[in-house]
């Protein structure tokens, strides 16, 4: 604790002495990933002044983890692909939850961002024709993963970042300045928005890491996107920076965070050594033939499908290995269901007692391809596991487990603009939420933030101009004050708490009690927890200097990582149904009310804590429903809800009078503005109460002998009559149900 | 299985410093960057040491560990006899911030340097056609992951701090031959290689090759072909003949 003697020229810094270094933007984006990079760069196009705030160095962003590829349904392999099947795919993945308005977006505008990555060089692998390549990936329903091997994020962060540096050479070419009008600020981290005395965005303030000084940004608008969370739990496939800075950040402004409680835990992480435990494996092993097995030999997954899906996925091996060479006459391997259902299997095999010596279970692509062929398509993995665990994935089987990945939760955008409640604020990528529903399908991301950020800074840019003579926003120096005393705190204060021991009780608490089965006294005993955790939080001490002191980092990351546990504790508690990314022990069927319910988190009155009030989910234009069969929409969807669809939907519609439907639907559907629509809905009386009735447990259908009734229930699905949506509910239930006898699992594991 | 093993880590800043010595927990399966994460939990808070991502995929690690140069997330500490020191420094050839943490700043400046991909100006994003053997080169130059480890290696800066004006290093001369080579880019890239970037400066001894860690052959792949495509432009006899002729600027040809 005490050898830090050479920083003394270091020492702690008053405002009162210390000259604040400021600078004017037109727009600032918080995060370098992907979603910043490209929301940047359409901002810059639109001719505004940008500032890239980066928290690691320009180029490192987690973005580079991604590793199978990104969704757009260009049609390249399978000519039938197309954005209706990929909304349906988004859709269905995410359980009915997501913003449809976003997956509409998202699978519509897709494809040409990522031919627009052609054109700032990006290298995708190729078809026969000399188109890009896509592969098959879970949950999508024909090969639509634009990739280069497995490392496709670090292609869409370097390419994004050639195309930075392409701007900033036009721009030294016409001023003599690289960053005349588009400027990265590395190494940087932001520690408050700031507003004007009217409400609206004005700016930001941070501190550069290497220096330990503190810099100010005044800009009108300011894009949020920083990612995810991850850095709350102990075992996950996410980077240090995953600490939840935008969530909080926003919510600290005044912003929304929408449906917390969904958080994907990725099915395949590595398990051993335990100094690894949770660094991803690509879901592309699986994509290309990969099989998990649990220690008896056996291909699991067949045993898991739900019922909701039971159409789509082989009933058997032989089937499922014929789909990867005729995927018109057969259904796709049940390893190739979407992450929440593998991930869920994956734990209950290992709660069973039928997992690896580590913990895990088996994922072998060994025995499915020939050598040459895995160092071909997965190099990446190849090396991973060749050099951090001693493992040849080429003769033998990897142990994998779950871990913690991402974040479907986020701040509250307006599906068309990313604009949030507080005018100037804009969030895209992971930070946002809503896009997903209630679990993201694999490969959705990156063309999400590609989507999403380009939409981000096409809409900044427009608010901006939209400002007109009224003039830039203010910052008010006592904000710029107040978040500098906040921020120094930790060094005035070296005697106190070691962060680390506070980050890592912190961990613990989230990865047992709040993790991928939730019981609802743990949740409650992590929210009992959080609360010792905060008055802790502010005694934490940093020794040592401002120049690149980590300890006093983590100091000030605690802040956001609580308050982002905070929000996914309440509203894990509060959902009572099982869905995606969020599994109650004491609820395991997905509820048709629920689905009709977001979760809003935002900042309690005094700012100590979080209030959490349900807010309706919009309702999804009909045109966008009629893309679904109603047998399957009944599994998800309330009798009534359905009414709109006319005739077709009539057998199930009969009992309800139609006046309850919810109106039809504006046509155009801006649909649901957040700006607007929150204000609404927040005098809105909620549908709190009607949201907490469970649907009666069905008889029949007991848990227990899926692989018995796998036969008989593709015959029964297709007759769809009303007990359809209980018999879903009850059916995703069974994936759950060997799961829910034990415990909040991987955390355990913890070493 | 664990054991106290033994750490000299160097700390200090620009002005100054020296290794200091730590006993330090190490654990089965561990590798070098969770025992310096250890020690910044347990004994040195403020000791900065950059990471990402922790699989080798974002190249921020980098450091000296026995005096070579490394990924700490990729270094694991079974390659090491227990009772061996390990040695920690920070990348040589960049000025240090401060402990493990050094100015990179170098190759971003060489980065921007670099013309830009230059694609056919009649092609539409959606119209791009290339088949897999020919972006195959270019793909092998793409997996860099910017850990510098490279540039920190390369006895042309390394030891020769008066070069870094005029060489560009094998990071950024790779990135020379990946766009020379990328199947749709229209830019003349020869002379800027030798005259811009210092490709002259490079004499093939394979340094930066041994140090990658996404075992590029930065060397034998992109550098020498790179090489022999500058050799073909200057000394060609018919090339040099049409020069004296009609004074050819590099940007045609």
């Amino acid at each position: 604790m005490t050898d830090n003697t050479e920083n003394t020229e270091n020492a702690v810094g008053t405002k009162s002495t210390e000259p604040v270094e400021r600078h004017s933007y037109d727009v600032v984006v918080i995060g370098a990933g992907g979603a910043g990079l490209r929301a940047a760069i359409e901002a810059r196009h639109a001719g505004k002044r940008v500032a890239v705030i980066s928290k690691s160095l320009f180029g490192k962003a987690h973005t580079v983890m991604a590793e199978g590829g990104a969704a757009a349904a260009m049609g390249n392999v399978n000519p039938k692909d197309n954005w209706q099947v990929h909304f349906r795919d988004t859709m269905r993945g995410g359980k009915f939850l997501n913003h449809f308005r976003m997956a509409e977006l998202h699978a519509k505008e897709a494809p040409d961002r990522i031919w627009e990555l052609e054109t700032w060089g990006a290298l995708f692998d190729r078809t026969k024709e000399g188109k890009i390549s896509q592969r098959n990936f879970g949950g999508h329903e024909y090969p639509r993963l634009a990739h280069v091997g497995d490392r496709t994020g670090l292609e869409l962060i370097r390419t994004l970042q050639q195309r930075v540096v392409a701007l900033q050479q036009e721009d030294k070419a016409s001023t003599g300045d690289y960053e005349a009008n588009l400027r990265v600020f590395a190494e940087t981290t932001i520690v408050r928005l700031l507003k004007d005395a009217s409400g609206r965005i004005a700016g930001a303030v941070g501190y550069y890491r290497e220096t330990g000084q503190f810099v100010v940004f005044e800009a009108p608008a300011v894009i949020m996107a920083t990612g995810g969370i991850g850095r709350s739990y102990t075992v996950t496939s996410n980077s240090w920076e995953y600490t939840g800075d935008g969530h909080a950040l926003a919510l600290l402004a005044g912003a929304a965070l929408v449906n917390m409680e969904f958080v994907q835990f990725h099915p395949t992480g590595m398990v051993w050594p335990p100094s690894v435990k949770g660094i991803l494996v690509t879901e592309s092993v699986r994509g290309d033939g990969g099989v998990l097995r649990n220690s008896e030999g056996k291909r699991f997954m067949f045993d898991y499908v739900p019922d909701v899906f039971r159409k789509q996925y082989a009933e058997t091996e032989e089937e499922a290995d014929r789909w990867y060479d005729d995927q018109e006459n057969n259904r796709r391997p049940p390893e190739l269901l979407p992450r929440d259902e593998v991930a869920r299997s994956i734990n209950s095999e290992v709660k069973a007692g039928r997992g690896t010596p580590n913990g895990g279970v088996f994922l072998d692509v060994s025995t499915r391809l020939p050598a040459e062929e895995i160092r071909r398509r997965l190099p990446s993995m190849y090396h991973q596991f060749k050099e951090l665990a001693d493992v040849d994935i080429t003769a033998q089987p990897m142990e994998v487990g779950p871990t913690c990945h991402y974040v479907m939760g986020g701040i509250e955008v307006d599906p068309d603009t990313q604009g949030t409640v507080v005018p100037g604020l804009y969030a895209a990528g992971e930070c946002s939420g809503g896009m997903h529903g209630s679990n993201r399908l694999g490969g959705n991301s990156l063309s999400d933030l590609l989507v999403f950020g380009r939409r981000a800074g096409l809409h900044a840019a427009e608010y901006i101009d939209g400002l007109g003579t009224a003039g830039k926003p203010a910052v008010a120096a006592a904000d710029v004050d107040a978040a500098l005393e906040e921020a120094l705190a930790p060094l005035a204060n070296a005697d106190g708490e070691n962060p680390y021991t506070l980050h890592h009780e912190l961990q613990v608490t989230m990865n047992t009690l709040v993790g991928i089965i939730r019981k609802p006294e743990e949740v409650s005993e992590a929210l009992t927890k959080l609360e010792e955790f905060k008055p802790r939080r502010t005694k934490v001490g940093a020794a040592g200097g401002r120049r690149f002191n980590p300890g006093w980092h983590v100091a000030l990351d605690l802040r956001n990582m609580l308050i982002v546990s905070e929000c996914v504790a309440k509203a894990a508690l509060e959902r009572e149904e099982s869905r995606g990314g969020h599994t109650r022990d004491d609820h395991p069927a997905m509820s048709s009310k629920w689905r009709q319910i977001n979760l809003i988190c935002s900042l309690n009155e005094d700012g100590s804590g979080i209030d959490l009030k349900h807010q309706p989910i919009p309702t999804i234009r009909p045109d966008l429903l009629g893309l679904f069969e109603v047998s399957e929409l009944q599994k998800y969807f309330t009798d009534e809800e359905l009414t709109v669809l006319g005739d077709s939907a009539e057998p199930v519609a009969e009992a309800k009078p139609a006046g309850e439907a919810k109106p039809a639907a504006e046509p155009e559907v801006k649909s649901e503005p957040a700006t607007e629509s929150k204000a609404e809905a927040k005098s809105e009386p909620e549908a709190k109460p009607e949201a907490k009735t469970e649907p009666a447990p069905i008889p029949g259908q007991s848990n227990g002998e899926k692989a018995a009734d796998t036969a008989a229930d593709k015959v029964a699905e297709k007759s769809t009559e009303k007990s359809a949506t209980a018999e879903a509910e009850e059916q995703t239930a069974q994936a759950e149900a060997e799961a829910q006898t034990e415990d909040a699992e991987t955390a355990a594991e913890e070493k | 299985m664990g054991y106290k093993g033994k750490f000299k880590v160097w700390r200090g800043d620009a002005s100054g410093g020296d290794l200091k010595d730590f006993e330090v927990e190490i654990n089965e399966g561990e590798v070098v960057l969770d025992i310096i994460h250890r020690l910044q939990a347990t004994q040195a808070p403020d000791m900065a040491c950059r990471w990402n991502c922790k699989a080798g995929k974002c190249g921020s690690c980098s450091a000296e560990i026995n005096g070579k140069p490394r990924l700490m997330c990729m270094t694991r500490m079974s390659t090491f006899e227990q009772d061996e020191t390990v040695t920690v420094t920070p990348l040589r050839t960049f000025p240090v911030i401060k402990d493990l943490v050094t100015d990179v700043g170098f190759n971003y400046a060489k980065a921007r340097e670099v013309k830009s991909f230059t694609p056919p100006k009649d092609l539409l994003p959606g119209e791009y056609r290339m088949q897999q053997i020919d972006v195959e080169r270019s793909q092998e130059f793409r997996k860099c992951i910017e850990c510098y480890l490279c540039q920190n290696t390369c006895h042309a800066v390394r030891d020769h701090e008066e070069n870094k004006d005029n060489f560009s290093g094998p990071r950024y001369l790779m990135r020379v031959a990946e766009l020379d080579m990328h199947p749709l880019d229209t830019a003349d890239r020869k002379n800027s290689a030798q005259e811009e970037h210092g490709l002259g400066f490079c004499n093939i001894t394979k340094c930066c090759t041994e140090v990658c860690p996404e075992h590029i052959r930065i060397t034998d792949n992109a550098l020498i072909p790179m090489k022999e495509r500058v050799v073909d432009r200057k000394y060609d006899p018919l090339v040099w003949l049409g020069n004296k002729i009609r004074r050819r600027t590099s940007s045609d040809a």
